[in-house]
């Protein structure tokens, strides 16, 4: 079953078109990563996903419900965490987890239980004026998390959260995930998502304009694997003999090629078969650097907005 | 309901912690004991009804204060929220924007109210205490309490509808002390220019209605001419013949200047993409 249905969706404030034209489905349990720039259209998909505005044109349908429709039910199997969180700053962490609590109909003894997953126990009491952004973050995931909520839309949520905070924020993903919470989240910090996303969207000027596994996004991509080789002996040989390959020589000792991902193991078979003048591989993958790069910004936008290759 | 009573709740403590209810129930209380010590002193003598005269000075610096109270209370109660960023937040919970706009405005009702009562009433009791016989003075006391409320109540739901007009807290606070100049100062000006300048004056029964238009007069209307004793020295007695409305159409249409705004409010919030 589809936990997110997104069909044929245009926004348009006044002057601005925010979104044109997106459509994809996301299944229950599913992680998205939602790639993009600002002004995007990240952030107009999660209020469209939260109901706070009504598209265009096109259907939105979460857990089988109109969002804009607002109904309290619907409402109750969110949990939402805003870019830059902010809270009355004149309460302590517990009173605003509670206050929240208590306008989502969920029992304040969960809080306490909340607080300590994310880390806050020790600074409950203290006014949040005082938090740092990282503790605010944390905050924010807390209440995002009351209630258990079945969709679970975070915008930017690892901004100033620290490496091991990042890799603990994950880890409790994770786990939601595979309870069967369906989560969304937006990003431009791409290397700590690689481990931890299955899907990614890419948007760009309001349009959809990549969608699938990260496997799947680098074969559309094409982008080359690179080699790097350290040769002992005979780099001249070597160079070659790999002729048929784009190459850049690196020193006296070492080389860099470049193959299409689905070459890659006839190419390592050859280089192996090359007995004693390697002495090291290094091979890397087109990153989910790479790959947004390709596809955020591989066409260039002209002046009367119409899309250019570049 | 109980998401109503959650924020008006919510309201209330943020009023105690950020000191409102404190302030505006001591700003509220020294002047009333001022002009009630001052206003019972000189009367004395002439064997003037001092809690009558107490509520004549009550009602006429209320007028002034309850309506500024009321909009630093409110005025950015919506657009605030926005601009600290909490409004979109919260606005994701399962709360009805009418719910939210309403545990706001009962909230900061709640805050005046408390201050009022506090304030005038404990006044009020200074001044009365051993009067008890003073019935109607004490029933004048009571609807001057109660009328101050609803003014409060008015002034709340017209900074409110301020609030989800405007997308800046400064066009706010602007907005609102244009209010208050408008209805406390300029409107009686106007009606005053307006007497003088056209040659065969105004008929009463425009007169009344006009008055009608102005909250502020509202609740002029319905303590200095409410009771006898009190319309005796409020200098309000040949006006009051002749803006005469029974005491329960002020107070309705004292209610109207809250109702009305607020559903404006309401509508406008409602219908408001963020």
């Amino acid at each position: 079953m589809s936990a997110i249905i997104v069909d044929g969706v245009s926004k348009r404030y006044r002057e601005h078109q925010a979104l044109t034209d997106v459509s994809f489905s996301l299944p229950q349990g599913s992680l998205l990563a939602l790639l993009g720039h600002n002004g995007a259209g990240k952030t107009t998909l999660m209020k469209l996903f939260l109901g706070l505005i009504r598209p265009t044109q096109g259907v939105v349908q979460i857990l089988g419900c109109d969002p804009a429709q607002g109904s309290r039910d619907f409402r109750r199997q969110i949990g939402f965490l805003p870019e830059n969180v902010a809270f009355h700053d004149e309460m302590t962490g517990r009173d605003s987890l509670r206050f929240f609590a208590r306008l989502k109909g969920v029992g304040t003894n969960s809080c306490d239980g909340l607080l300590e997953r994310v880390g806050l126990t020790h600074a409950c009491d203290r006014r949040v004026k005082t938090y740092s952004k990282g503790m605010r973050q944390r905050l924010g995931l807390a209440q995002a998390l009351l209630g258990n909520p079945r969709i679970l839309l975070l915008d930017e949520p690892t901004t100033g959260l620290d490496p091991v905070l990042r890799l603990e924020f994950f880890g409790i993903l994770n786990d939601l995930t595979k309870a069967g919470t369906t989560v969304v989240l937006s990003s431009h910090i791409l290397t700590e998502l690689e481990a931890h996303t299955e899907q990614v969207a890419i948007m760009r000027q309001g349009r959809l304009v990549a969608w699938g596994t990260l496997p799947e996004l680098r074969r559309q991509a094409g982008l080359p694997t690179r080699i790097r080789l350290s040769v002992t002996d005979g780099l001249h040989d070597v160079a070659r003999e790999l002729d048929d390959l784009p190459q850049t020589l690196l020193g006296s000792q070492g080389m860099e090629l470049s193959c299409a991902t689905e070459d890659k193991m006839h190419l390592l078979r050859r280089i192996s078969g090359m007995n004693g003048k390697i002495a090291d591989i290094e091979m890397r993958l087109p990153s989910l650097d790479d790959v947004y790069a390709h596809f955020g910004h591989g066409t260039a936008i002209s002046r009367n907005g119409e899309e250019n290759p570049s | 309901m109980t998401a109503i009573l959650i924020i008006a709740g919510k309201e209330i403590r943020d009023g105690i912690r950020n000191r409102w209810i404190v302030g505006s129930t001591l700003v509220l209380a020294a002047l009333a004991f001022a002009l009630a010590l001052l206003g019972s002193a000189p009367t004395g003598a002439l064997g003037v009804k001092p809690l009558a005269v107490t509520i004549v000075s009550l009602a006429s610096l209320s007028i002034f204060l309850v309506p500024l109270i009321a909009l630093l209370l409110s005025y950015d109660s919506i657009v605030g929220e926005g601009e600290r960023g909490t409004l979109l937040l919260l606005l994701t919970y399962p709360v009805s924007r009418g719910q939210i706009l309403l545990g706001k405005v009962l909230g900061h009702c709640s805050i005046l109210a408390i201050a009022t009562l506090v304030g005038y009433g404990g006044a009020g009791l200074a001044v009365g205490w051993g009067q008890t016989h003073d019935v109607q003075s004490w029933a004048a006391l009571g609807l001057m309490l109660g009328s101050t409320i609803m003014l409060g109540a008015a002034f709340i739901s017209l900074a409110t509808l301020i609030s989800v007009c405007v997308r800046e807290r400064g066009t706010a606070a602007g907005l609102a002390v244009g209010v208050w100049l408008l209805f406390v100062v300029v409107f009686d000006l106007g009606v005053l220019a307006l007497l003088v300048t056209l040659p065969k004056g105004v008929e009463p029964e425009v007169f009344r209605w006009l008055l009608a238009l102005n909250p502020a007069d509202v609740y002029r209307l319905v303590n200095l001419t409410g009771f006898e004793n009190v319309r005796a020295f409020s200098g309000m007695a040949g006006l009051a013949d002749s803006v005469r409305f029974a005491p329960s159409t002020l107070l309705a249409i004292l209610f109207g200047w809250s109702a009305v705004p607020l559903a404006v409010a309401l509508f406008i919030f409602r219908r408001r993409e963020l």
